[in-house]
């Protein structure tokens, strides 16, 4: 039988975030024994937080050293634990912080490694990883001989555990802190009015070119697209996406969207975001943007052209019309 | 005065994002129909990868760029053509396999001993950039590794900027969630850089640039090692392509305010 190890890293508050949860539900139902394998400044809050998970260890690297995000250190954190925990399969979640890492402690453990599983499950007494190739068009169901395997789980794809919190015992593992000549000096976000990528929104909106392209008044109205945008974007507290060839723009000089950069760019070059609905504007809806929408169950698009890529099975429904009009209807509606 | 930079970019082609791709599955494993066929641009983010390094370059005289690339030979050479007018570089190349389903940790194998091989590389000024991950395999796991063969602890994933100060030290932004970055200071090479999008245009081609870069393309080529990687202990039970198709309603003449009301309600839909 396969011994798993979720390995999971505190948030600045202490706590498991919802990827984490969602991983322990993923780890729990392969139905090996498991070990937590907990990383941060502080561990108490999110040891407790899953105390009733069924986990016949907790183990935990802990410091002020360990509490920021950086290769140096979370390889060392992760290696440790995972060597401790000697766990045939090694399960993550897909954040920044372990994506960025895990893959060198795979190589350092002498195991293999593989990313943005969107499923796993255990097949005639193995484990196997679902996950898409090509940026999303295509899906693979594989399974590796070699051990230990460490696999990150993309967020949104099972539950959030949910369960009893109580007291864990948890077991400290001493690593030394590593040099490093990395120091991380902060975050930098956008002011939280200007926030136009919400993960947890309900509602991804799509941008796409022809907002800043000639009306049919023969003018450009980039301010105005502006406008209608981000009153939408506030009013829903939508999510916001934009195609590719709107976001290059930004980078060639021509009339933009000034708040569109390349983290909003959804489909092949860009993201995949999730999200229960998706409405499209002002793009054409060609298989390379759309891919991007694999993840988005419910989808509406809004295009002049009625033999545009939405109108042939890409989207539920298409509304052939001004993009700029319905807009600004459906912010006057949102506003009342 | 900065020192000089020498980055090895490692990316490989892809098929280019119009073609339409079905997987088949042989012998020896999945690959795509008439994957020598498909035309192949050079990966995305790979390429971003090689723009920026030539960027970095141009900004600290006496710096260098080598591609460092794993893909079938002749499907080099055509990408190659175009690849070569955008910026100088040198390639250092490997006949082998180009395709998603290839493993990254053999993949990591190959590119870390093709860097480590590259005559009088100063590892100490070494800098490796590349995609944070690729528009085929789409892992983002095979820098963290040649990185780890390499010996280099110092990495850095979904990288936008970098600026040099003027200690030498790279200040460097990598995206984190919710559409923000983090942002770390790296003092000294080497690093492992894997790039987003950065935030510079693709440059336009240059025939002097890619008439000088072709000089020494070509030989690369010619030398370019056979590399198979037999993806070791790794199956495939199954690859498709996804079934849905969706019954779109085409919504035509109706008026922008109906449709608005529409829309709004849909949005209130649980």
């Amino acid at each position: 039988m396969e011994t798993i190890l979720l390995l999971a890293h505190t948030e600045p508050d202490g706590t498991l975030a919802k990827p984490a949860l969602e991983c322990l539900t993923a780890a729990l139902a392969l139905g090996g024994p498991l070990t937590i394998g907990l990383v941060g400044a502080r561990v108490e809050a999110a040891a407790s937080q899953i105390a009733g998970c069924g986990a016949a260890r907790f183990l935990a690297v802990t410091g002020e050293a360990f509490a920021q995000p950086r290769y140096a250190t979370d390889t060392a954190a992760a290696e440790a634990l995972c060597r401790t925990a000697g766990s045939s399969i090694v399960v993550a979640p897909s954040t920044s912080r372990w994506a960025r890492a895990l893959p060198g402690v795979a190589y350092r453990l002498g195991g293999r490694v593989d990313t943005h599983a969107t499923s796993l499950a255990a097949e005639n007494g193995a484990p196997a990883v679902t996950r898409w190739f090509y940026r999303q068009r295509m899906e693979a169901v594989l399974s590796r001989r070699e051990r230990p395997w460490v696999i990150l789980l993309d967020s949104g794809c099972v539950a959030p555990w949910s369960g009893p919190a109580g007291t864990a015992s948890v077991e400290p593992v001493a690593v030394a802190v590593p040099e490093t000549r990395t120091t991380v000096t902060g975050v930098r976000a956008p002011k939280a009015d200007e926030q136009t990528i919400r993960p947890d929104a309900k509602l991804l909106f799509v941008a796409g070119a022809g907002w800043t392209k000639k009306q049919s008044d023969g003018a450009v109205h980039a301010a105005e697209a502006e406008t209608l945008i981000l009153g939408f974007l506030r009013a829903a507290q939508a999510s916001l996406g934009g195609s590719k060839s709107l976001v290059d723009l930004s980078g060639e000089g021509e009339a933009v969207l000034r708040f569109m950069t390349h983290l909003n760019q959804v489909g092949q070059t860009g993201s995949t975001p999730r999200h229960p609905k998706g409405l499209s504007t002002c793009c054409h809806g060609e298989e390379p943007h759309v891919v991007g929408w694999r993840f988005v169950n419910q989808r509406r698009a809004i295009n002049l052209d009625a033999n545009c890529g939405w109108a042939r099975g890409k989207a539920d429904v298409l509304y052939v019309a001004d993009a700029f009009e319905v807009m600004r209807h459906v912010n006057r509606l949102l506003r009342a | 005065m900065s020192t000089p930079f020498q980055i090895a970019v490692c990316g490989s082609i892809v098929p280019d994002p119009l073609q339409t791709l079905e997987p088949v599955v042989g012998p020896s494993g999945p690959s795509l129909k008439n994957e020598m066929m498909l035309p192949a641009v050079l990966d995305p983010w790979a390429g971003h990868a090689l723009f920026e390094a030539a960027h970095l370059a141009r900004s600290t005289p006496g710096s260098k760029v080598w591609l460092v690339s794993l893909g079938p030979k002749a499907k080099l050479q055509q990408v190659m053509m175009t690849v070569a007018q955008k910026v100088p570089f040198e390639l250092v190349a490997l006949d082998g396999p180009a395709s998603g389903f290839t493993d990254s940790f053999e993949t990591a194998a190959a590119l870390a001993a093709a860097i480590a091989a590259i005559p009088g590389l100063d590892r100490s000024r070494l800098l490796v950039f590349g995609g944070w991950e690729s528009a085929s395999r789409g892992a983002g796991s095979t820098l963290q590794m040649v990185g780890e063969r390499l010996g280099i602890a110092e990495q850095f994933q979904g990288v936008d900027r970098v600026t040099v100060g003027e200690d030498g030290g790279l200040e460097i932004l990598e995206r984190i969630e919710g559409g923000r970055h983090q942002v770390s200071v790296c003092a000294a090479p080497p690093a492992v850089l894997g790039w987003a999008t950065g935030d510079l245009p693709e440059p336009r081609n240059n025939p002097q640039i890619g008439m000088a870069n072709m000089r020494a393309i070509m030989p690369a080529l010619q030398r370019a090692k056979a590399t198979p990687i037999p993806n070791t202990g790794l199956s495939f039970a199954s690859v498709s392509l996804p079934k849905q198709q969706r019954e779109t309603r085409i919504v035509k003449d109706m008026p922008a305010e109906e449709i608005a009301r529409e829309i709004v309600a849909w949005m209130a839909e649980e």
